[in-house]
Protein backbone atom coordinates (compact mmCIF):
# COMPACT_ATOMS: atom_id res chain seq x y z
CA UNK A 1 0.00 0.00 0.00
CA UNK A 2 1.40 3.33 -1.13
CA UNK A 3 0.65 6.03 1.45
CA UNK A 4 1.91 8.87 -0.73
CA UNK A 5 -0.43 7.83 -3.52
CA UNK A 6 -3.32 7.57 -1.08
CA UNK A 7 -2.65 11.07 0.25
CA UNK A 8 -2.69 12.47 -3.30
CA UNK A 9 -5.92 10.57 -3.94
CA UNK A 10 -7.38 12.00 -0.77
CA UNK A 11 -6.56 15.55 -1.85
CA UNK A 12 -8.09 14.97 -5.28
CA UNK A 13 -11.24 13.40 -3.89
CA UNK A 14 -11.69 16.24 -1.38
CA UNK A 15 -12.32 18.61 -4.30
CA UNK A 16 -15.46 16.57 -5.06
CA UNK A 17 -16.70 16.72 -1.49
CA UNK A 18 -18.52 20.08 -1.73
CA UNK A 19 -20.51 18.79 -4.70
CA UNK A 20 -21.45 15.56 -2.89
CA UNK A 21 -22.63 17.50 0.16
CA UNK A 22 -24.45 20.06 -1.96
CA UNK A 23 -26.33 17.32 -3.82
CA UNK A 24 -27.20 15.56 -0.59
CA UNK A 25 -28.36 18.67 1.29
CA UNK A 26 -30.38 20.11 -1.61
CA UNK A 27 -32.18 16.88 -2.34
CA UNK A 28 -32.79 15.97 1.31
CA UNK A 29 -34.29 19.41 2.02
CA UNK A 30 -36.39 19.53 -1.17
CA UNK A 31 -37.33 15.85 -0.84
CA UNK A 32 -38.46 16.28 2.76
CA UNK A 33 -40.64 19.26 1.86
CA UNK A 34 -42.23 17.31 -0.98
CA UNK A 35 -42.58 14.24 1.24
CA UNK A 36 -44.38 16.27 3.88
CA UNK A 37 -46.87 17.47 1.27
CA UNK A 38 -47.34 13.92 -0.04
CA UNK A 39 -47.83 12.41 3.40
CA UNK A 40 -50.35 15.11 4.31
CA UNK A 41 -52.21 14.31 1.11
CA UNK A 42 -52.10 10.61 1.99
CA UNK A 43 -53.44 11.18 5.50
CA UNK A 44 -56.03 13.87 4.80
CA UNK A 45 -56.76 13.48 1.08
CA UNK A 46 -59.34 10.71 1.34
CA UNK A 47 -59.60 7.92 -1.20
CA UNK A 48 -58.17 9.90 -4.13
CA UNK A 49 -55.27 11.22 -2.08
CA UNK A 50 -54.39 7.73 -0.90
CA UNK A 51 -54.51 6.24 -4.39
CA UNK A 52 -52.38 9.00 -5.91
CA UNK A 53 -49.76 8.88 -3.20
CA UNK A 54 -49.67 5.08 -3.21
CA UNK A 55 -49.04 5.13 -6.96
CA UNK A 56 -46.26 7.68 -6.57
CA UNK A 57 -44.58 5.68 -3.82
CA UNK A 58 -44.87 2.43 -5.81
CA UNK A 59 -43.25 3.91 -8.91
CA UNK A 60 -40.37 5.65 -7.17
CA UNK A 61 -39.57 2.91 -4.68
CA UNK A 62 -40.04 0.07 -7.13
CA UNK A 63 -37.64 1.17 -9.84
CA UNK A 64 -33.91 1.90 -9.66
CA UNK A 65 -32.83 5.47 -8.99
CA UNK A 66 -30.35 5.29 -11.85
CA UNK A 67 -33.14 4.62 -14.35
CA UNK A 68 -35.14 7.52 -12.94
CA UNK A 69 -32.09 9.72 -13.35
CA UNK A 70 -31.59 8.60 -16.96
CA UNK A 71 -35.28 9.11 -17.70
CA UNK A 72 -35.09 12.69 -16.46
CA UNK A 73 -31.70 13.63 -17.89
CA UNK A 74 -31.65 11.81 -21.24
CA UNK A 75 -35.35 11.04 -21.62
CA UNK A 76 -36.70 14.54 -21.15
CA UNK A 77 -33.97 15.86 -23.44
CA UNK A 78 -36.08 14.37 -26.23
CA UNK A 79 -38.70 17.03 -25.59
CA UNK A 80 -36.21 19.84 -25.81
CA UNK A 81 -38.38 22.11 -27.94
CA UNK A 82 -41.42 21.62 -25.77
CA UNK A 83 -39.37 22.35 -22.67
CA UNK A 84 -37.84 25.40 -24.35
CA UNK A 85 -41.33 26.71 -25.06
CA UNK A 86 -42.17 26.23 -21.40
CA UNK A 87 -38.98 28.08 -20.47
CA UNK A 88 -37.62 25.25 -18.29
CA UNK A 89 -35.00 23.89 -20.67
CA UNK A 90 -32.26 25.69 -18.75
CA UNK A 91 -33.14 23.50 -15.77
CA UNK A 92 -33.28 20.16 -17.60
CA UNK A 93 -30.14 20.89 -19.61
CA UNK A 94 -27.98 20.83 -16.48
CA UNK A 95 -26.99 17.36 -15.25
CA UNK A 96 -26.71 18.80 -11.75
CA UNK A 97 -30.37 19.86 -11.59
CA UNK A 98 -31.51 16.62 -13.21
CA UNK A 99 -29.63 14.67 -10.56
CA UNK A 100 -31.15 16.83 -7.81
CA UNK A 101 -34.62 16.34 -9.27
CA UNK A 102 -34.22 12.55 -9.50
CA UNK A 103 -32.80 12.30 -5.97
CA UNK A 104 -35.56 14.56 -4.64
CA UNK A 105 -38.42 12.65 -6.24
CA UNK A 106 -36.88 9.36 -5.10
CA UNK A 107 -36.28 10.33 -1.50
CA UNK A 108 -39.70 12.00 -1.28
CA UNK A 109 -41.31 8.62 -1.95
CA UNK A 110 -39.40 6.94 0.88
CA UNK A 111 -39.73 9.88 3.26
CA UNK A 112 -43.45 10.31 2.67
CA UNK A 113 -44.03 6.78 3.95
CA UNK A 114 -41.86 7.52 6.98
CA UNK A 115 -43.70 10.77 7.67
CA UNK A 116 -47.07 9.11 7.13
CA UNK A 117 -46.15 6.59 9.81
CA UNK A 118 -45.06 9.45 12.06
CA UNK A 119 -48.27 11.41 11.52
CA UNK A 120 -50.42 8.35 12.18
CA UNK A 121 -48.45 7.74 15.37
CA UNK A 122 -49.62 11.04 16.90
CA UNK A 123 -52.20 9.86 19.39
CA UNK A 124 -55.75 11.18 19.44
CA UNK A 125 -55.36 12.16 23.11
CA UNK A 126 -52.48 14.49 22.33
CA UNK A 127 -54.50 16.25 19.66
CA UNK A 128 -57.55 16.38 21.91
CA UNK A 129 -55.49 17.86 24.71
CA UNK A 130 -54.26 20.58 22.39
CA UNK A 131 -57.79 21.24 21.13
CA UNK A 132 -58.98 21.47 24.73
CA UNK A 133 -56.43 24.24 25.30
CA UNK A 134 -57.97 26.08 22.36
CA UNK A 135 -55.33 25.24 19.76
CA UNK A 136 -56.36 24.51 16.21
CA UNK A 137 -55.33 24.70 12.59
CA UNK A 138 -51.77 25.60 11.74
CA UNK A 139 -50.80 26.34 15.33
CA UNK A 140 -51.91 22.85 16.40
CA UNK A 141 -50.00 21.34 13.48
CA UNK A 142 -46.85 23.34 14.11
CA UNK A 143 -46.73 23.05 17.91
CA UNK A 144 -48.11 19.58 18.55
CA UNK A 145 -48.55 17.30 15.54
CA UNK A 146 -45.33 18.07 13.68
CA UNK A 147 -42.89 17.78 16.63
CA UNK A 148 -44.45 14.52 17.82
CA UNK A 149 -44.52 13.10 14.29
CA UNK A 150 -40.88 14.08 13.74
CA UNK A 151 -39.89 12.40 16.98
CA UNK A 152 -41.58 9.16 15.90
CA UNK A 153 -40.12 9.32 12.41
CA UNK A 154 -36.58 10.39 13.24
CA UNK A 155 -34.79 7.00 13.37
CA UNK A 156 -36.18 5.91 10.00
CA UNK A 157 -35.63 9.39 8.59
CA UNK A 158 -32.01 9.23 9.68
CA UNK A 159 -31.57 6.00 7.73
CA UNK A 160 -33.04 7.67 4.67
CA UNK A 161 -30.61 10.60 4.94
CA UNK A 162 -27.70 8.15 5.06
CA UNK A 163 -29.07 6.36 2.00
CA UNK A 164 -29.35 9.69 0.20
CA UNK A 165 -25.73 10.58 0.92
CA UNK A 166 -24.75 7.28 -0.67
CA UNK A 167 -27.19 7.76 -3.52
CA UNK A 168 -25.51 11.01 -4.60
CA UNK A 169 -22.79 8.74 -5.99
CA UNK A 170 -25.12 7.89 -8.88
CA UNK A 171 -24.90 11.48 -10.10
CA UNK A 172 -21.41 10.58 -11.31
CA UNK A 173 -23.01 8.40 -13.99
CA UNK A 174 -24.56 11.48 -15.60
CA UNK A 175 -21.17 13.22 -15.75
CA UNK A 176 -21.13 14.97 -12.37
CA UNK A 177 -17.68 14.84 -10.84
CA UNK A 178 -18.43 14.46 -7.16
CA UNK A 179 -16.42 12.14 -4.88
CA UNK A 180 -17.41 8.87 -6.57
CA UNK A 181 -17.08 10.38 -10.03
CA UNK A 182 -13.52 11.48 -9.26
CA UNK A 183 -12.76 8.12 -7.66
CA UNK A 184 -14.06 6.26 -10.71
CA UNK A 185 -11.94 8.40 -13.00
CA UNK A 186 -8.83 7.88 -10.84
CA UNK A 187 -9.39 4.12 -10.77
CA UNK A 188 -9.83 3.96 -14.53
CA UNK A 189 -6.59 5.94 -14.98
CA UNK A 190 -4.40 4.17 -12.45
CA UNK A 191 -6.06 0.76 -11.96
CA UNK A 192 -5.27 0.96 -8.25
CA UNK A 193 -8.83 0.16 -7.29
CA UNK A 194 -8.16 -1.02 -3.77
CA UNK A 195 -6.27 2.02 -2.50
CA UNK A 196 -8.70 4.48 -4.06
CA UNK A 197 -11.62 2.49 -2.68
CA UNK A 198 -10.20 2.78 0.82
CA UNK A 199 -9.76 6.55 0.54
CA UNK A 200 -13.15 7.22 -1.07
CA UNK A 201 -14.87 4.81 1.33
CA UNK A 202 -13.25 6.54 4.30
CA UNK A 203 -14.56 9.90 3.11
CA UNK A 204 -18.13 8.56 2.86
CA UNK A 205 -17.85 6.80 6.21
CA UNK A 206 -16.61 10.02 7.81
CA UNK A 207 -19.57 11.99 6.42
CA UNK A 208 -22.00 9.32 7.59
CA UNK A 209 -20.37 9.16 11.02
CA UNK A 210 -20.78 12.91 11.47
CA UNK A 211 -24.38 12.85 10.21
CA UNK A 212 -25.36 10.01 12.55
CA UNK A 213 -23.90 11.93 15.51
CA UNK A 214 -25.90 15.00 14.47
CA UNK A 215 -29.07 12.91 14.25
CA UNK A 216 -28.39 11.51 17.70
CA UNK A 217 -28.06 15.08 19.00
CA UNK A 218 -31.41 16.05 17.42
CA UNK A 219 -33.01 12.96 18.93
CA UNK A 220 -31.63 13.94 22.35
CA UNK A 221 -32.91 17.49 21.95
CA UNK A 222 -36.39 16.35 20.86
CA UNK A 223 -36.92 13.97 23.76
CA UNK A 224 -36.64 15.98 27.00
CA UNK A 225 -39.70 14.19 28.39
CA UNK A 226 -37.96 10.82 28.15
CA UNK A 227 -34.83 12.16 29.80
CA UNK A 228 -36.79 13.65 32.68
CA UNK A 229 -38.46 10.33 33.27
CA UNK A 230 -35.08 8.62 33.36
CA UNK A 231 -33.63 11.11 35.83
CA UNK A 232 -36.44 10.92 38.37
CA UNK B 1 -53.14 7.81 -31.54
CA UNK B 2 -49.99 8.16 -33.64
CA UNK B 3 -47.57 8.51 -30.68
CA UNK B 4 -48.88 5.34 -29.08
CA UNK B 5 -48.62 3.39 -32.34
CA UNK B 6 -45.06 4.53 -32.89
CA UNK B 7 -44.23 3.66 -29.28
CA UNK B 8 -45.67 0.17 -29.66
CA UNK B 9 -43.70 -0.31 -32.89
CA UNK B 10 -40.56 0.71 -30.99
CA UNK B 11 -40.83 -1.61 -28.01
CA UNK B 12 -43.06 -4.23 -29.62
CA UNK B 13 -42.09 -7.60 -31.02
CA UNK B 14 -42.32 -6.69 -34.70
CA UNK B 15 -39.42 -6.50 -37.13
CA UNK B 16 -38.15 -3.15 -35.91
CA UNK B 17 -39.29 -3.67 -32.34
CA UNK B 18 -36.94 -3.96 -29.38
CA UNK B 19 -39.34 -6.10 -27.38
CA UNK B 20 -37.39 -9.35 -27.32
CA UNK B 21 -34.10 -7.61 -26.58
CA UNK B 22 -35.66 -5.77 -23.66
CA UNK B 23 -37.23 -8.96 -22.30
CA UNK B 24 -33.93 -10.83 -22.60
CA UNK B 25 -32.23 -7.96 -20.80
CA UNK B 26 -34.89 -8.13 -18.08
CA UNK B 27 -34.10 -11.83 -17.71
CA UNK B 28 -30.41 -10.88 -17.36
CA UNK B 29 -31.36 -8.38 -14.65
CA UNK B 30 -33.19 -11.12 -12.78
CA UNK B 31 -30.30 -13.55 -13.35
CA UNK B 32 -27.57 -11.29 -12.03
CA UNK B 33 -29.79 -10.23 -9.12
CA UNK B 34 -30.55 -13.82 -8.12
CA UNK B 35 -26.86 -14.81 -8.32
CA UNK B 36 -25.85 -11.70 -6.36
CA UNK B 37 -28.54 -12.29 -3.77
CA UNK B 38 -27.57 -15.95 -3.24
CA UNK B 39 -23.88 -15.02 -3.00
CA UNK B 40 -24.95 -12.44 -0.46
CA UNK B 41 -26.85 -15.08 1.52
CA UNK B 42 -23.75 -17.25 1.59
CA UNK B 43 -21.40 -14.47 2.72
CA UNK B 44 -24.09 -13.04 4.99
CA UNK B 45 -24.45 -16.35 6.81
CA UNK B 46 -20.71 -16.45 7.45
CA UNK B 47 -20.77 -12.84 8.68
CA UNK B 48 -23.68 -13.64 10.99
CA UNK B 49 -21.71 -16.51 12.51
CA UNK B 50 -18.82 -14.10 12.99
CA UNK B 51 -21.12 -11.59 14.68
CA UNK B 52 -22.29 -14.25 17.09
CA UNK B 53 -18.76 -15.43 17.80
CA UNK B 54 -17.30 -15.60 21.27
CA UNK B 55 -14.09 -13.91 20.15
CA UNK B 56 -13.97 -10.14 20.27
CA UNK B 57 -11.68 -9.83 17.23
CA UNK B 58 -13.97 -11.89 15.00
CA UNK B 59 -16.98 -9.90 16.14
CA UNK B 60 -15.08 -6.70 15.44
CA UNK B 61 -14.17 -7.89 11.92
CA UNK B 62 -17.81 -8.70 11.17
CA UNK B 63 -18.82 -5.30 12.52
CA UNK B 64 -16.29 -3.59 10.25
CA UNK B 65 -17.63 -5.52 7.26
CA UNK B 66 -21.27 -4.54 7.79
CA UNK B 67 -20.39 -0.92 8.63
CA UNK B 68 -18.15 -0.38 5.60
CA UNK B 69 -20.32 -2.18 3.04
CA UNK B 70 -23.45 -0.41 4.22
CA UNK B 71 -21.76 2.98 4.50
CA UNK B 72 -20.01 3.15 1.14
CA UNK B 73 -21.83 3.85 -2.16
CA UNK B 74 -22.50 0.64 -4.09
CA UNK B 75 -21.07 2.18 -7.21
CA UNK B 76 -17.67 2.32 -5.50
CA UNK B 77 -17.93 -1.37 -4.61
CA UNK B 78 -18.69 -2.16 -8.25
CA UNK B 79 -15.68 -0.10 -9.38
CA UNK B 80 -13.55 -1.96 -6.82
CA UNK B 81 -14.56 -5.37 -8.13
CA UNK B 82 -14.48 -4.40 -11.80
CA UNK B 83 -11.17 -2.55 -11.92
CA UNK B 84 -9.59 -4.45 -9.04
CA UNK B 85 -10.58 -7.74 -10.63
CA UNK B 86 -9.28 -6.66 -14.02
CA UNK B 87 -5.97 -5.55 -12.52
CA UNK B 88 -5.71 -8.88 -10.71
CA UNK B 89 -6.47 -10.84 -13.89
CA UNK B 90 -3.97 -8.63 -15.75
CA UNK B 91 -1.18 -9.42 -13.32
CA UNK B 92 -2.16 -13.09 -13.47
CA UNK B 93 -1.94 -12.89 -17.26
CA UNK B 94 1.42 -11.13 -16.92
CA UNK B 95 2.78 -14.18 -15.11
CA UNK B 96 1.93 -16.26 -18.16
CA UNK B 97 3.51 -13.75 -20.49
CA UNK B 98 0.31 -12.04 -21.65
CA UNK B 99 0.72 -8.28 -21.79
CA UNK B 100 -2.56 -6.48 -22.05
CA UNK B 101 -5.86 -5.65 -20.54
CA UNK B 102 -7.97 -8.54 -19.35
CA UNK B 103 -11.43 -7.30 -18.49
CA UNK B 104 -13.21 -8.76 -15.52
CA UNK B 105 -16.28 -10.69 -16.77
CA UNK B 106 -19.22 -8.35 -16.22
CA UNK B 107 -21.61 -10.99 -14.91
CA UNK B 108 -19.08 -12.20 -12.34
CA UNK B 109 -18.38 -8.60 -11.31
CA UNK B 110 -22.08 -8.01 -10.82
CA UNK B 111 -22.57 -11.19 -8.83
CA UNK B 112 -19.63 -10.47 -6.55
CA UNK B 113 -20.40 -6.79 -6.02
CA UNK B 114 -24.10 -7.35 -5.37
CA UNK B 115 -23.19 -10.31 -3.17
CA UNK B 116 -20.68 -8.33 -1.11
CA UNK B 117 -23.11 -5.46 -0.54
CA UNK B 118 -26.23 -7.51 0.08
CA UNK B 119 -24.29 -9.78 2.47
CA UNK B 120 -23.89 -6.84 4.82
CA UNK B 121 -27.64 -6.21 4.84
CA UNK B 122 -28.54 -9.90 5.00
CA UNK B 123 -26.18 -10.46 7.93
CA UNK B 124 -28.11 -7.86 9.92
CA UNK B 125 -31.41 -9.47 8.93
CA UNK B 126 -30.16 -12.92 9.98
CA UNK B 127 -28.78 -11.62 13.25
CA UNK B 128 -32.10 -10.02 14.11
CA UNK B 129 -33.95 -13.20 13.14
CA UNK B 130 -31.59 -15.36 15.19
CA UNK B 131 -32.35 -13.21 18.22
CA UNK B 132 -36.05 -13.91 17.73
CA UNK B 133 -35.58 -17.68 17.82
CA UNK B 134 -36.72 -18.91 21.22
CA UNK B 135 -33.76 -20.04 23.33
CA UNK B 136 -35.70 -23.11 24.46
CA UNK B 137 -35.88 -24.54 20.95
CA UNK B 138 -32.11 -24.43 20.57
CA UNK B 139 -31.61 -25.78 24.06
CA UNK B 140 -34.02 -28.60 23.22
CA UNK B 141 -31.93 -29.47 20.17
CA UNK B 142 -28.80 -29.61 22.32
CA UNK B 143 -30.64 -31.60 24.97
CA UNK B 144 -31.56 -34.36 22.53
CA UNK B 145 -27.89 -34.57 21.60
CA UNK B 146 -27.85 -32.85 18.21
CA UNK B 147 -24.41 -32.03 16.89
CA UNK B 148 -23.76 -28.49 15.61
CA UNK B 149 -24.40 -29.19 11.90
CA UNK B 150 -27.71 -31.10 12.22
CA UNK B 151 -28.77 -28.57 14.83
CA UNK B 152 -28.12 -25.74 12.37
CA UNK B 153 -29.67 -27.48 9.38
CA UNK B 154 -32.79 -28.86 11.04
CA UNK B 155 -33.54 -26.40 13.84
CA UNK B 156 -31.74 -23.08 13.60
CA UNK B 157 -31.83 -22.44 9.85
CA UNK B 158 -35.58 -23.07 9.33
CA UNK B 159 -36.48 -21.01 12.38
CA UNK B 160 -34.18 -18.14 11.43
CA UNK B 161 -35.52 -18.19 7.88
CA UNK B 162 -39.08 -17.89 9.15
CA UNK B 163 -38.29 -14.64 10.94
CA UNK B 164 -35.92 -13.41 8.26
CA UNK B 165 -38.19 -13.59 5.21
CA UNK B 166 -39.75 -10.11 5.49
CA UNK B 167 -36.28 -8.58 5.90
CA UNK B 168 -34.90 -10.69 3.09
CA UNK B 169 -37.71 -9.43 0.86
CA UNK B 170 -36.49 -5.88 1.43
CA UNK B 171 -32.91 -6.91 0.68
CA UNK B 172 -34.00 -8.60 -2.52
CA UNK B 173 -35.73 -5.43 -3.71
CA UNK B 174 -32.54 -3.55 -2.89
CA UNK B 175 -30.41 -5.98 -4.91
CA UNK B 176 -32.82 -5.85 -7.82
CA UNK B 177 -32.62 -2.08 -7.99
CA UNK B 178 -28.87 -2.04 -7.47
CA UNK B 179 -28.41 -4.43 -10.37
CA UNK B 180 -29.05 -1.41 -12.61
CA UNK B 181 -25.65 -0.07 -11.51
CA UNK B 182 -23.94 -3.10 -13.05
CA UNK B 183 -24.66 -1.44 -16.40
CA UNK B 184 -21.54 0.70 -15.84
CA UNK B 185 -19.42 -2.42 -16.34
CA UNK B 186 -21.13 -3.09 -19.68
CA UNK B 187 -23.27 -6.05 -18.67
CA UNK B 188 -26.29 -5.99 -20.98
CA UNK B 189 -29.04 -5.98 -18.40
CA UNK B 190 -32.23 -3.96 -18.56
CA UNK B 191 -30.72 -0.51 -18.09
CA UNK B 192 -27.78 -1.12 -20.42
CA UNK B 193 -30.07 -2.49 -23.13
CA UNK B 194 -32.25 0.61 -22.75
CA UNK B 195 -29.15 2.78 -23.13
CA UNK B 196 -28.22 0.92 -26.30
CA UNK B 197 -31.73 1.26 -27.68
CA UNK B 198 -31.91 4.92 -26.70
CA UNK B 199 -28.58 5.61 -28.38
CA UNK B 200 -29.39 3.89 -31.63
CA UNK B 201 -32.95 5.19 -32.08
CA UNK B 202 -32.51 8.55 -30.32
CA UNK B 203 -35.65 7.98 -28.32
CA UNK B 204 -34.34 7.75 -24.76
CA UNK B 205 -37.64 8.73 -23.14
CA UNK B 206 -39.54 5.72 -24.49
CA UNK B 207 -36.76 3.29 -23.63
CA UNK B 208 -36.15 4.47 -20.07
CA UNK B 209 -39.90 4.64 -19.44
CA UNK B 210 -40.20 1.04 -20.61
CA UNK B 211 -37.30 0.08 -18.36
CA UNK B 212 -39.06 1.70 -15.39
CA UNK B 213 -42.23 -0.24 -16.18
CA UNK B 214 -40.36 -3.54 -16.51
CA UNK B 215 -38.57 -2.95 -13.20
CA UNK B 216 -41.92 -2.22 -11.58
CA UNK B 217 -43.36 -5.46 -12.95
CA UNK B 218 -40.40 -7.42 -11.57
CA UNK B 219 -40.55 -5.82 -8.12
CA UNK B 220 -44.32 -6.28 -8.01
CA UNK B 221 -44.13 -9.96 -8.95
CA UNK B 222 -41.34 -10.61 -6.48
CA UNK B 223 -43.25 -8.94 -3.66
CA UNK B 224 -46.11 -11.39 -4.35
CA UNK B 225 -43.63 -14.27 -4.31
CA UNK B 226 -42.17 -13.20 -0.98
CA UNK B 227 -45.62 -12.82 0.53
CA UNK B 228 -46.40 -16.41 -0.53
CA UNK B 229 -43.15 -17.67 0.96
CA UNK B 230 -43.89 -15.89 4.19
CA UNK B 231 -47.32 -17.48 4.33
CA UNK B 232 -45.70 -20.88 3.79
CA UNK B 233 -43.06 -20.54 6.49
CA UNK B 234 -45.47 -19.40 9.17
CA UNK B 235 -47.74 -22.41 8.65
CA UNK B 236 -48.59 -24.06 11.92
CA UNK B 237 -47.55 -21.14 14.08
CA UNK B 238 -49.94 -19.38 16.36
CA UNK B 239 -50.00 -15.65 16.00
CA UNK B 240 -50.39 -13.42 19.00
CA UNK B 241 -51.05 -10.32 16.91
Amino acid sequence: MDLGFMWDTFLTLLTGLPLTLELAVTSVVAGSALALAISLLAVTGGEIGRTVTRGYVFVFRGSPLLVQMFLIYYGLGQFRHGLQDLGVWGFFREPYWCAVLALTLNTAAYCSEIFRGGLLAVSAQEIEAARACGMSGILLFRRIILPIAIRHALPAYGNEIILMIKATALASVITIMEVTGLAGKLIADSFRAFEIFIVAGAIYLAIIFIVTRMLMAVDFWLSPHVRMRLQS
Amino acid sequence: MAPIDSYLALVGFGQTGWGWLLLTAAAMTIGVSVCGFLTGTLIGTVVTFMQLSRHLTIRWLADCYTTVLRGVPDLLVIYLFYFGGSAFLGSLGGMFGYQGFIGMPAFLTGTLALGAVSAAYQAEVFRGAYRSVARGEIEAAIAVGMRPWPKFRRIVAPLVLRYAIPGLGNTWQLVLKESALISVTGLVELLRQSQIGAGSTRRPFEFYLTAVVLYLVITWLSSILFRRMEARTIQGTRRAL
